[in-house]
């Protein structure tokens, strides 16, 4: 075991190069390039001996990917925002295919209008696609993640593709200190791909991706993804515990932040979670019984864990970085379904962090003080934005130079 | 605008300052266009200028056209939309390599054999510039980029040789490092009725390669109109195309001499001829009343 100081994208890159991946089809977008730059430098050097090949779009990208995977092979590939949005007709055919392979996204806000910075629309798009989905906070969370959701996509009672999803610049781009395990030691916990499904091998000739013309085979098969995603959220913990032990660092499919004695709780993922934390440290001094739930697995959604952990608190606010235009956080509705049934508690709906802007402090203590007036007065569910009056000034002050000399300008 | 009223090449250029790197090939495509634009006379507002994403698909923000950077690989698809729904409107389109020949690649032979009346202008680095420096589908084979430290294994596209394949009635290529070719072939391009392919080898300074940058070009470049070569055929044009990635011939290298009609006009054309037939819309309905 070495540690070294890397980025996000950089312990991205780890994690595929430490699965000793057989192939990797490749397409560049900002802000994923450094992970496979970094993949062609080991893939020349014979650092890792796969093949690297850079396509001539996501689309064509994932198609490869999919179809490599469908050989038996070990497959890694890595987009972001755009690029993820236009491979989407072949998100959800490889899942059907039912062929494990990891996709690291790295999220940026969609267009239009066109931005770099982060927020989750785009990896929540392939939210419904058959894909299982971890998110991850820090830079050894990514590298850990790459790892087990291959060992969790392989497994022969899943085998559906995975996504690992960071943030864009907060995360891809920040060097964190970070564990690189032996790859021995990741052999063991990963060993090498053995496909019983779907694979090429001598006369053992199969045909993959057929058509089925009649809704009772398509709802069949639809539905053994599902069995196939509700058997992975079972497996998650066997698999988690494996690398605890193997590695010493444990993950659950949720992870609880300061929530034994918390009356109050905020919902998070990703690296923003971490502003999140510091604001629960911070509000806790105050005198406030606050904690965080950060959302790690989203597919498959972990509803009974995260039922559990939520019942019974005083109040609950989601903050989303994504907005599903015409109702509001994606994960406000998840965790409110989640809770439907049992009397929940107060849910507040923050949606915050749109194309990259940053939380302060002073979005925390609005929250606090909604979770604490919502204990008495209850909630209503419309979406509350994060946006500071000064942020509104300012954007206020652009608009008028946009409209030049006209009277309504800013308004 | 000028006193005359007559344009002049400054009255095409926006207050945006482009942000290019210094010595980027697409400041003297900027500037070409610009006075390829004022020879030509139309007002920006009658232009739509549209581009994919790229440094080089910025270039429509730095004119006064209607501007429109829109997607990566569909620069194409969006020019044929305007075009179609403004017929009148002057219709530029604008990319890079990745754009146009990756991504965008199978938007070209379609643009192309319905010969929509639009202008293409390819802005060909070799090269993602804005993703900075990786291989692109033009660099030649062995370029080391950061996607391929030791040297690239594919053969690139020769895009003048998949234009002329695909039936394009007109076929340039130039470098900004001749001002005055680079306009004209720009100005002939936008003149030419139906679809013009205009391919601009417009260094990376920064990612490039050292060796094809501006002062080379000029030193190398091969005028085609100082060779006396007869554009006029396609099959020649298609030979000389083969000199692609070696020597850098600029000028013109296939005009139809008798372009055929644009999508527009044909359309135009039939509802010409069926109008009159056309029955009124009353009578369709007056066939349904009972008798
Ligand atoms: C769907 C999608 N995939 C990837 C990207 C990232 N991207 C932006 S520009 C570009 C290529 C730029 O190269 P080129 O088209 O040659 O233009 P240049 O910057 O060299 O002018 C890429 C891959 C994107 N914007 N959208
Ligand atoms: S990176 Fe290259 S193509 Fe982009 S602006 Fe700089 S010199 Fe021009
Ligand atoms: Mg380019």
């Amino acid at each position: 075991m070495s540690r070294d100081l890397l980025t996000g994208n950089a312990a991205a890159a780890w994690g595929a190069r430490l699965a000793e991946v057989d192939y990797i089809p490749a397409y560049p977008i900002t802000p994923q390039t450094e992970i496979i730059e970094s993949l062609a430098q080991w893939v020349n050097s014979e650092n890792l001996k796969a093949r690297l090949v850079t396509m001539d779009s996501e689309h064509s990208m994932l198609t490869a990917a999919g179809a490599a995977a469908a050989t038996g092979a070990r497959v890694f590939t890595a987009t972001s925002s755009q690029g993820l949005l236009y491979a989407i007709e072949m998100l959800y055919t490889v899942a059907g295919w039912r062929v494990p392979l990891v996709l690291v996204n790295v999220s940026r806000a969609l267009a239009a209008p066109i931005t770099l910075e982060p927020d989750h629309n785009d990896v929540l798009a392939a939210r419904d696609s058959g894909w299982l989905q971890f998110h991850a906070e820090t830079c050894q969370e990514v590298l850990d993640s790459v790892l087990m959701a291959y060992r969790l996509a392989e497994h022969s009672d899943v085998l559906l593709p995975a996504i690992v999803n960071l943030d864009g610049f907060y995360l891809s781009f920040t060097r964190e200190p970070v564990e690189i395990p032996e790859v021995e030691a990741v052999r063991e916990f990963l060993p090498a791909y053995r496909p019983e499904h779907a694979r090429f091998s001598a006369s053992h000739a199969m045909a993959q991706g057929v058509a089925v013309l009649g809704s009772s085979a398509y709802a069949f098969f639809k539905y053994q993804m599902q069995r196939a995603a509700e058997a992975a959220l079972d497996l998650h913990d066997h698999v988690a515990s494996e690398f605890c032990a193997q590695f010493g660092r444990c993950y659950g499919a949720v992870e609880a932040y300061r929530l034994d004695d918390a009356d109050f709780v905020i919902v998070m993922v990703n690296s923003f979670s971490t502003v999140g934390k510091a604001a629960v440290d911070r509000l806790r001094i105050a005198g406030n019984k606050i904690g965080l739930l950060r959302l790690r697995l989203v597919r498959p959604f972990p509803q009974q864990e995260i039922a559990w952990l939520l019942n019974g608190r005083r109040a609950v606010a989601v903050i989303d970085q994504n907005v599903s235009i015409g109702k509001g956080g994606i994960l406000f509705c998840e965790v409110a379904s989640a809770l439907a049934g049992s009397s929940p508690p107060p849910l507040l709906s923050y949606v915050g962090g749109l194309g990259g802007r940053r939380f302060h402090d002073e979005d925390f203590d609005l929250i606090m003080q909604a979770l604490r007036a919502a204990e008495h007065e209850g909630a209503r569910p419309e979406p509350h934005l994060l946006y500071s009056a000064a942020e509104y000034e300012k954007m206020r002050e652009l608009l008028r130079v946009a409209h030049g000399s006209d009277p309504k300008a800013g308004t | 605008m000028h006193a005359s009223g007559a344009l002049e090449a400054k009255d095409y250029k926006s207050d945006l300052k482009p942000i290019w790197c210094p010595g980027c090939g697409d400041f003297g495509v900027l500037s070409a266009l610009y006075r390829a634009l004022a020879n030509i006379g139309r007002s920006p507002h009658e232009i739509a200028f549209v581009s994919g994403i790229g440094c080089s698909s910025r270039i429509p923000g730095y004119t006064t056209a209607y501007g429109f950077n829109s997607v990566h690989g569909r620069a194409l698809p969006i020019a044929q939309g305007i075009k179609l729904a403004n017929p009148d409107l002057l219709v530029l389109v604008a990319g890079g390599d990745g754009d146009g020949f990756s991504i965008g690649g199978g938007h070209v032979p379609h643009a192309i054999r319905r010969n929509i009346d639009i202008t293409y202008i390819v802005m060909d680095n070799q090269i993602y510039g804005l993703t900075k420096g990786q291989l692109s589908p033009t660099s030649p084979r062995g370029t080391h980029t950061v996607t391929s430290p030791e040297g690239s294994l594919e053969d690139p596209v020769n895009p003048l040789l998949y234009v002329l394949g695909y039936g394009a009635h007109f076929v340039a290529q130039s470098t900004p490092a001749d001002q005055i070719g680079l306009t004209a072939v720009i100005e002939e391009a936008i003149r030419f009725p139906g679809f013009a392919f205009v391919n601009v080898q417009s260094p990376c300074v920064t990612f490039g390669d050292p060796n094809q940058q501006l002062k080379a070009h000029k030193e190398g470049l091969k005028s085609l109109a100082k060779i006396n070569y007869d554009p006029s055929h396609r099959v020649k044009a298609m030979a000389l195309a083969q000199t692609y990635g070696k020597d850098l011939y600029t000028g013109v290298f296939y005009r139809n001499p008798n372009p055929p009609p644009t999508f527009d006009s044909l359309v135009r054309e039939r509802q010409r001829h069926m109008a009159p037939q056309a029955m009124p819309r009353e009578k369709i309905l007056d066939t349904f009343l009972p008798h």
